[in-house]
């Protein structure tokens, strides 16, 4: 039995410690907006968070999730950041197809928890690793831009 | 979701009381049924609207939503002329059904080729204009009134002169009884109130916080999960497995053979996928084992000598060209590539003696309902279809491989079986984008502008084996599409296609489809006799554009906006295409990009200036210019499928590599106003990035590019 505190709710599980953490969350647990791309961290559509850190679910071992908070897509717009990034996805109607977006929210929540002001090379950086094949990165980056611009004004109360 | 609503949509009333609109069916898609050996033998009203006592507006969707924004596209058609706001609509993917749902330019319930809106332009608004008529009938009797003394707005018929309202919830049945009017009136454009409005997208919400419901992630009580293995050799067989190690496996269930495959059956991927590794599995890999892509190649090239079934004849090349100043000669070539589309292939089936259940996500709702029906050999009416949102299609989900290969596997598993191919299968088994390789000639005069232009395309035709009856005395419309009518007028043109089909390595339909191939190799062309001619490359297209003006026109606002001519530094250039195909679709494009002394292309802005008629959503005509221009670069830079003894060499995104946020441009869209039919949309934007980044990397290097992908070996200057 493995034990995860996912999205604030304990679970346990009856899977192989070596089992990723991606398959325990679909196929296990039933939390779907977690989802499957290419099964090497190489798209990112796996992305969830591990302590608040964006991590590939898809090469990460169920066991190493045992005694952290994971977030997925279903609970991040209940964090700040998350629920800003949301928002300003909608407002920007980022989304095509939809597949990978799981996984975007969930790298650019991360990065604006981490820095409230990214740059474009900031962007790139925490975001090269999550791919969109209809090619919405342009309204991807307009929506990080977006959303740090919510959390400024938050900031300074207005 | 109960998507099995097709006695309810023949008995033409609701459920519990309530209107279903009944609209006749237009004429080209009665033709569709006539020339179609599946037609059904019925006349059945078509639905596409559905209120309900409670009010509840439902419009039922028969295109599939795969990113191109149909979920918000329909709906507008109908909500327009039905006159609900989006915000008081429920949506529904529409079961398979020919009769009702065929597309009239595909024949067949489809979604591709960038025909939704063209196709449902008409036909929607009508569904939507009959329903307000009936529903304004319906009020008027009640009141006893005239009904032109009435009018709809938001779900609700108002009686002017009084100002009484009533709600279509409250209407419903009254208004199921009324016949249905023959003719109803559109609205004048210039009355739209939703159509032309950058509507937010009604898939959008679910699709932010994983609510969205993917073909893979039908979760059924019971079910289990598969993964397969197919021959790494396309037309090999399975000749071989010892079960024993994957069935060692925990939560390995079965495993299941086929002709050609082999799948593990498990409680949950990881057991399927651990399954499938430790099996040892022998292949009779068949006659294409020691194929090669540049097998494939060399036939092209042979095939490419002889002359073609002729797509277009003006003039007299053959003597023009003799009397031409200058010939100017290449050779383009194209290649194989896969789709990648994120969610990987997927099909959840459960086949029970009486009947089949297929969950997924396709772009041909009726072909895959007839696949499992031919594979379990039940009558079409016993296979239920639940169709789900495509996390993807660009043509690989107008294929019926994998489902029909999920109904093989599901025939032979007691209770339901998700079917998932992992990245590499889906990689290795796809059905790839056809390798073309193209002759041209001009002949120019002493101005430089062409008196003679031929091609000559040779490689596989799609339509011959998706649609045979469009195949016709050797051509296919999509294959010639933006070659044979290129936006440039020849005096003297020949056009020839060789259709020489490549062993070993099945093609399909790949976004942008025909023109895709077609416009790299014409606006590439092009390009190259404007700099044999030492002209300027806008105006020398400019210059044979005089029969266009709409293609005349979104060239000459590309290249006001992209700031055309303006001094670049050394090592940028900026390129053109132009693009017309999709119906009266115009898009030209100027792309401005760098290369480096190492030969590393970067793709800094591409300005799109589109003309496609009436525009129904103009952010999603703007999103869908984003999305096929960075599909088309990704391609253009990187992607190429290759054979090696028989097997595709590429396998994940490592090696078949997608683009990335950090090399995506800055895309500028500007929309030209146009009250012209609409054209389509999904499919043109990915056409004409190619050319115009070769062009533009021709302008920055003096280096033509007649190959893709871009090669960055013979780019380098160091």
């Amino acid at each position: 039995m493995v034990r995860l505190r996912i999205n604030g709710k304990l679970h346990q599980v009856d899977v192989p410690p070596d089992m990723p953490l991606l398959w325990t969350l679909r196929d296990v647990i039933g939390l779907t907006g977690t989802k499957f791309g290419c099964g090497m961290a190489l798209c990112g559509a796996c992305t969830v968070h591990l302590d608040g850190q964006p991590i590939r679910s898809c090469v990460t071992p169920v066991s190493a999730a045992i005694g952290k908070r994971v977030t997925t897509i279903e609970a991040v717009g209940a964090t700040p950041s998350g629920g800003k990034i949301q928002k300003a996805w909608l407002d920007l109607d980022v989304v095509q197809c939809g597949y990978c977006q799981s996984g975007q929210i969930m790298s650019a929540s991360a990065l604006l928890a981490k820095n409230p002001r990214p740059t474009d090379a900031d962007i790139d950086a925490a975001m090269a690793g999550n791919i969109c094949r209809c090619g919405t990165y342009p309204r991807i980056r307009a929506a990080i831009k977006q959303a740090a611009r919510s959390v400024s004004a938050t900031e300074k109360g207005v | 979701m109960d998507l099995n609503r097709r006695a309810f949509l023949k008995a033409g009333a609701a459920a519990g009381g309530g209107l279903l609109l009944s609209v006749r069916l237009p004429v080209s898609m009665r033709d569709a049924e006539a020339a179609s050996p599946t037609a059904a033998d019925r006349f059945a009203p078509n639905g596409f609207i559905r209120i309900g006592r409670d009010g509840r507006v439902t419009l039922i969707v028969h295109k599939a939503e795969m990113g191109q924004g149909v979920y918000t596209s329909m709906p507008m058609l109908v909500a327009e002329e039905l006159e609900v706001g989006l915000d008081q609509v429920h949506l529904e993917p529409a079961p398979p059904d020919h009769t009702l749902y065929a597309d009239p330019l595909l024949h067949q319930q489809a979604t591709g080729n960038s025909t939704s809106v063209r196709g449902a332009w008409e036909p929607l608004r009508r569904a939507g204009a009959t329903g307000r008529a009936m529903l304004v009938s319906a009020a008027a009797q009640s009141w006893k009134v005239d009904a032109s003394s009435c009018r709809a707005e938001r779900g609700t018929v108002i009686h002017v002169p009084t100002g009484r309202r009533v709600t279509y919830g409250a209407l419903a049945d009254a208004a199921a009884k009324l016949p249905v009017p023959d003719t109803v009136a559109l609205k004048d454009p210039k009355d739209f109130r939703l159509i032309g409005t950058p509507a937010k997208r009604l898939d959008s919400p679910d699709k932010v916080n994983g609510k969205a419901q993917f073909g893979i992630d039908v979760k059924v009580p019971g079910m289990k999960v598969a993964t397969v293995a197919a021959c790494p050799v396309f037309g090999g067989k399975l000749a071989g497995v010892d079960e024993s190690k994957a069935k060692a496996v925990t939560g390995v269930r079965q495993v299941v053979r086929l002709d050609n495959a082999v799948a593990v059956i498990g409680d949950h991927m990881w057991a399927a996928q651990r399954g499938l590794r430790a099996l040892d599995i022998r292949w009779d890999e068949g006659p294409h084992a020691a194929l090669t892509t540049a097998d494939i190649v060399q036939q092209l090239e042979t095939a490419s000598q002889k002359p073609g079934v002729v797509a277009r004849r003006e003039g007299d090349v053959v003597r023009a060209m003799a009397g031409a100043a200058r010939k100017v000669e290449a050779v383009y070539q194209t290649p194989f590539l896969a789709h990648a589309t994120m969610e990987p292939m997927n099909c959840t089936v459960h086949v029970r003696k009486d009947g089949c259940d297929v969950w997924v996500g396709t772009q041909v709702q009726t072909a895959a309902q007839a696949a499992a029906a031919q594979v379990t050999g039940l009558p079409l009416e016993k296979v239920r279809l639940h169709q789900y949102l495509l996390g993807g299609g660009f043509g690989r989900r107008l294929e019926i491989d994998f489902i029909a290969q999920a109904v093989q596997i599901a025939k032979r598993v007691e209770g339901p079986v998700k079917v998932v191919w992992t990245r590499e299968e889906d990689t290795q088994h796809g059905v790839y984008k056809p390798y073309f390789y193209d002759r041209l000639a001009a002949g120019l005069d002493e101005q430089g502008m062409p008196i003679a232009w031929s091609h000559r395309l040779t490689g596989s035709s799609v339509m011959a084996r998706m649609v045979p009856p469009a195949f016709k005395n050797g051509l296919d419309p999509d294959t010639i599409e933006g070659a044979a009518e290129p936006p440039y007028t020849f005096p003297n043109m020949l056009v020839d296609y060789v259709r020489q089909e490549p062993p070993g390595i099945p093609t399909g339909w790949w976004r942008g489809v025909g023109p895709t191939h077609n416009v790299f190799v014409v606006e590439s062309f092009i390009d190259e006799l404007a700099a044999a001619a030492k002209k300027d490359p806008f105006e020398y297209r400019r210059a044979l554009l005089a029969g266009s003006p709409r293609a005349r026109g979104v060239l000459e606002l590309a290249v006001e906006k992209a700031g055309w001519g303006k001094p670049l530094p050394s090592g940028r250039g900026r390129g053109i295409s132009l693009v017309h195909a999709f119906g009266e679709t115009y898009i030209a494009q100027v792309a401005e990009v760098s290369v480096s002394k190492e030969g590393d292309v970067h793709a800094h802005r591409i300005v799109v200036a589109v003309d496609c008629g009436m525009i129904v959503n103009p952010d999603t005509v703007k999103a869908q210019m984003e999305s096929g221009v960075n599909f088309g670069l990704g391609a253009a830079l990187f992607n190429e499928i290759t054979l090696k003894d028989g097997r595709v060499e590429q396998a994940n995104f490592n090696n078949y590599r997608a683009l990335r946020i950090n090399e995506a441009p800055v895309i500028d869209v500007y929309l030209v106003k146009s009250a012209e039919a609409p054209g389509g949309i999904g499919e043109p934007g990915t056409c004409g990035v190619a050319p115009a980044v070769t062009n533009a990397i021709f302008a920055a290097t003096g280096k033509r590019l007649r190959k893709l992908p871009v090669d960055s070996a013979q780019l380098r200057s160091t």
